[in-house]
């Protein structure tokens, strides 16, 4: 079963300067029981995609197309604010770059573990040792004296193992991670990655997680999702993703990433140019702009081509396997 | 959301953009429309009407408003459209400048304040807390014992009452912004803090003061008729709304027209300035609603 | 390239009042660190967020006092110095901040913004519209764009302008906190490579903070990794990578995530967290974390010594691919 679905998800906003295409034929699928990372750089709609999810679009924008089935049922595009809100926080969960956008500061941290749990028709003392237990799994030290303390008396690491402790609380079936681990330092980083992977399975949840750093990505994820300017360019299995890149901007991508340069150089690859203007975006592939492949074909509009093995791309040259020198 | 357009095309900004935008607002025309009456009645007084503010004719005493006197006379015979439009170069006059030298006062200050060293910093908000926490009135009363009632006093009064709030404002944010990273940048390449306060700071301050600013000039325009009309402001015989309105309380026996004539305009002029302000506000920065 | 080093840091402290007026303290941000830097050469501080790089670049730029210590730059000693003395060196030596769109002052047009150095240290004859073009084309940005306000930049064209700001008045030395910070993986080969490039056409010799191992590994020549305020190791770029001796610089670099599922992650996994400055751990200030720790350590404090071409603070320092002990797992 799928956990989540979304399939050809097209999101508009209304700006003063006409309307902006932020989503554009998005599909893409989270599996049960997988983590499925979403990678782009900024601009490429990975803000908008949760938002979407979790029906928390500003005032301005709405869902011009498209489904977002969760769990195999039900749709969430168009769902009544009050069923979703019940959805939110028990079955899809969530953990953001900032821990502190899930704690409050006023409150211990013990009373706002028991006060989430206010659906589960457990007793006090039951939601008490179940916070307790969740503080051990994300390894704070000394849980019980944890409860009792607030959330400026821990360090940014500490805040953000109890924000994921706390997202994980409920068993939610789908946990969204924005950038979860962005503002932590490398060797935070890799502590909070190692935790998520082995909460994930203990609880048997799908993460959806959403980074702009390729190293965690490839580390963490089972599948991948690239994003650029509000389309899917290319999704597949995190090896098909990092060892055989199919879409132009998947390959450039990971080549600007100073870690894939094994030799020292002190001139990085760039990818030239910048995102499309939103408002006007061009009839065909996206990415043709920027592209040092494009050619004719490209002014066409670019379905997903499959690349066997549920690798997509949407690029005319999807099907050509990458060759030594990086050409097709 | 904001990601999807962080990088906007060049978008015009400033005051054609804030006037467009006030425009789309019903109470902004409307605020617009009251304002614009009161400042050409005052600016074109001496062609709308020929008679002269302050010439006594005992013989046209509580004339009632006629072809001959637009609004009527008082009970010395003057013309109340005459005084009700000169009145308003009066209340005009007081309210602009006096909240202009307030503005200057209190950002000069408040700069002083939030960018000084601590000490001072400390001694200021004393000072401004003390002088704010003086009653309007009192400190009016004071003032024209000393010095006489005047329309120096009036707008001694004015900036007074609002330098401490405007410092405070200015205070508070260049606080926020001295160790901003543009700031620190600034500090790096060897910027004087003069040259800091005056190109990096208030430019970023002012905004939100000038509305605020906007949205205090009924209140100003309330003291000086408030004062006039207790006979601390401007003395007779010139005219100012706050005496028209007292020569209308004192012979409202014999007619009303003269509070009529008095109050309108007090009315008018809050109302709109006080419209005008609030859509600005709302226009320009709606992170400031609530306020004031 | 003359031998004389431009800058030249000695045992610098720096400290930080602690506490109200009854219980006077001081914290130690920056303990007694020294390094050299030549023309031309790029020095890179690493470390965790605390380890006190940032504050070292603010000692070195004059916008931090120094307790003790001793910074020569350009064969003068600035420490110290009053605001109208550090003048002359502020035009000789300039710092990029890490917010690239927050270090713009947000009123002003990127053209003012350029030309800035030149209002406050004279134009000398200079006509400021000329200059903010040849600035934006050296940066790589379009003439139109002097009209622009920092808010209408994306990340990498802030940090452009950023960029054009350090150099317009021809410095000696460019310190630049976090450079890539907040950029996109696409843009942030580009300020590198920029940065490079002024440096080749320039000469300029640059400090690079940065928490991205990655990039150091391509642009500095030579690093220092910084741990509670230390440095706890020092050496040229492409050796401290290819054989770390000190056990942090080795945990640092193995806990990197890479870019590459097939890699197997020998992780060395550092216990606990960064101890607080408050309470500086007694003997090797990283024994609570050390997965070499031996007895010596916890009591002993290590002395930066001479090793190859390095300098370690380490009472152990590594063999080539030493892996850690198998200890007891202690509870994080």
């Amino acid at each position: 079963m799928r956990t989540l679905a979304i399939d050809n998800l097209n999101v508009v906003f209304s700006t003063e300067e006409g309307p902006l295409h932020a989503l554009k034929n998005v599909s893409f699928e989270v599996p049960e029981n997988r983590i499925v990372g979403i990678v782009g750089e900024s601009g490429c709609g990975k803000s908008t995609l949760i938002n979407a999810v979790l029906g928390l679009l500003a005032d301005n924008g709405r869902i011009a197309e498209g489904t977002i089935r969760f769990e195999g049922k039900t749709d969430l595009v168009g769902l009544s604010p009050d069923r979703m809100r019940a959805l939110r926080g028990q079955r899809i969960s969530t953990v953001f770059q900032d821990p502190m956008g899930a704690l409050n500061p006023v409150l211990s941290v013990g009373r706002q573990m028991v006060n989430i749990q206010y659906r589960s028709g457990l007793s006090r003392a039951e939601k008490q040792a179940r916070a307790v237990e969740m503080l051990r799994l994300v390894r704070i030290p000394d849980a019980e004296a944890a409860l009792r303390r607030y959330p400026h008396q821990f360090s940014g690491g500490m805040k953000q193992r109890i924000a994921i402790a706390m997202a994980l609380m409920m068993e939610p079936a789908l946990l969204i991670a924005d950038e979860p681990t962005t503002a932590l330092d490398a060797t935070l980083e890799v502590a909070t990655i190692e935790l998520l992977q082995d909460l994930q399975k203990k609880i048997g949840c799908s993460v959806l997680f959403i980074s702009h750093h390729l190293g965690v990505i490839a580390e963490l994820c089972e599948d991948v999702v690239v994003m650029y300017a509000g389309e899917v360019v290319e999704r597949g299995t995190v090896r098909q993703i990092f060892n055989d890149p199919r879409h132009p901007y998947t390959r450039r991508l990971l080549e600007c990433d100073p870690a894939r340069q094994s030799r020292r150089t002190r001139h990085l690859p760039t990818i030239p140019g910048e995102i499309p203007d939103l408002r006007a975006r061009p009839g065909g592939c996206i990415f043709a702009p920027r592209c040092d492949r494009a050619h004719s074909a490209c002014a066409a509009p670019q379905p997903e081509r499959d690349c066997g093995d549920h690798h997509f791309a949407r690029c005319v040259l999807a099907r050509e396997p990458e060759t030594a020198d990086g050409r097709a | 959301m904001s990601e999807a357009v962080s990088s906007p095309p060049a978008r015009q900004s400033g005051p054609g953009r804030a006037l467009r935008r006030l425009l789309r607002e019903p109470l902004g025309v409307f605020a617009i429309l009251l304002v614009a009456l009161v400042v050409f009645g005052a600016i074109f007084a001496d062609l709308l009407t020929q008679y002269d503010p302050t010439r006594i004719n005992p013989r046209e005493r509580f004339s009632p408003p006629g072809a001959d006197h637009l609004l009527g006379t008082d009970q010395l015979g003057r013309d109340l459209f005459a005084r009700v439009l000169h009145g308003g170069r009066i209340a005009l006059y007081v309210a602009l400048v006096s909240t202009a030298i307030s503005l200057a006062i209190g950002i000069v200050l408040g700069l002083i304040a939030g960018y000084g060293p601590r000490w001072l910093d400390n001694l200021m908000i004393l000072v401004f807390d003390a002088v704010k926490s003086f009653p309007t009135v009192m400190l009016a009363l004071a003032l024209v014992t000393l010095v006489g009632p005047s329309l120096t006093a009036v707008m001694v009064v004015v900036i007074l009452v609002n330098v401490p709030g405007y410092a405070r404002i200015i205070r508070t944010q260049t606080i926020a912004l001295k160790t901003s990273e543009f700031v620190t940048a600034a500090q790096s390449m060897g910027a004087s803090s003069a040259r800091i306060l005056r190109v990096h700071v208030l430019p970023n301050v002012i905004g939100p003061l000038v509305i605020l600013a906007s949205m205090d000039i009924p209140v100003v325009i309330a003291i000086e008729a408030g004062m006039s009309f207790l006979g601390l402001g401007v003395r007779p015989p010139t005219p100012s709304w706050g005496s028209i309105l007292n020569d209308g309380f004192s012979n409202i026996r014999e007619t009303a027209w003269i509070a009529v004539a008095g109050g309108l305009p007090i009315i008018v002029t809050t109302l709109g300035f006080t419209f005008l302000g609030e859509t600005l506000r709302d226009v320009l920065d709606p992170r400031l609603k609530g306020r004031g | 390239m003359s031998d004389d080093p431009i800058l030249s840091v000695r045992d610098v402290e720096v400290t930080f009042p602690v506490g109200g007026p009854l219980s006077r303290g001081a914290i130690l941000g920056v303990a007694g660190v020294s390094f050299e830097l030549r023309r031309g050469e790029t020095f890179a501080l690493v470390g965790e967020s605390g380890s006190g790089k940032t504050t070292l670049a603010r000692a070195i730029n004059g916008l931090q006092a120094i307790s003790a210590g001793e910074i020569d730059f350009e064969g003068r000693r600035i420490d110290g110095l009053g605001k109208r003395a550090m003048q002359p060196v502020r035009k000789r030596m300039s710092m990029m901040f890490q917010d690239p769109v927050g270090s713009l002052s947000p009123r002003m047009t990127v053209g003012d913004l350029v030309t800035e150095p030149f209002r406050i240290h004279g134009a000398g004859g200079r006509n400021l519209r000329d200059e903010t073009r040849r600035l934006l084309s050296l940066v790589g940005l379009p003439a139109e764009y002097a009209n622009r306000y920092p808010h209408q930049l994306s990340g990498g064209q802030a940090r452009r302008v950023g960029v054009a700001r350090a150099i317009a008045l021809d410095p000696a030395l460019v310190i630049a906190d976090e450079p890539t910070a907040g950029l996109d993986v696409s843009v942030q080969g580009e300020v590198l490579n920029l940065l490079n490039d002024l440096r080749e056409k320039l000469g300029l010799a640059m400090v690079i903070i940065t928490h991205n191992l990655h990039v150091v590994h391509h642009v500095a020549d030579r690093m220092a990794v910084m741990y509670l305020g230390r440095f706890v190791e020092t050496g040229e770029t492409e050796s401290v990578f290819s054989t770390p001796t000190h056990p942090y610089t080795a945990a640092l670099l193995s806990a990197n995530p890479e870019p590459d599922p097939d890699r197997a992650h020998d992780r060395i996994s550092l216990p606990a967290e960064v101890p607080s400055l408050l309470a500086r751990p007694a003997g090797c200030e990283f024994h609570t974390r050390c997965p070499w720790v031996q007895p010596r350590c916890r009591a002993q404090a290590p002395v930066a010594a001479a090793l190859d071409d390095r300098r370690v603070a380490c009472h152990f320092p590594l063999d080539p691919g030493a892996r850690p002990p198998h200890r007891p797992k202690e509870p994080a």
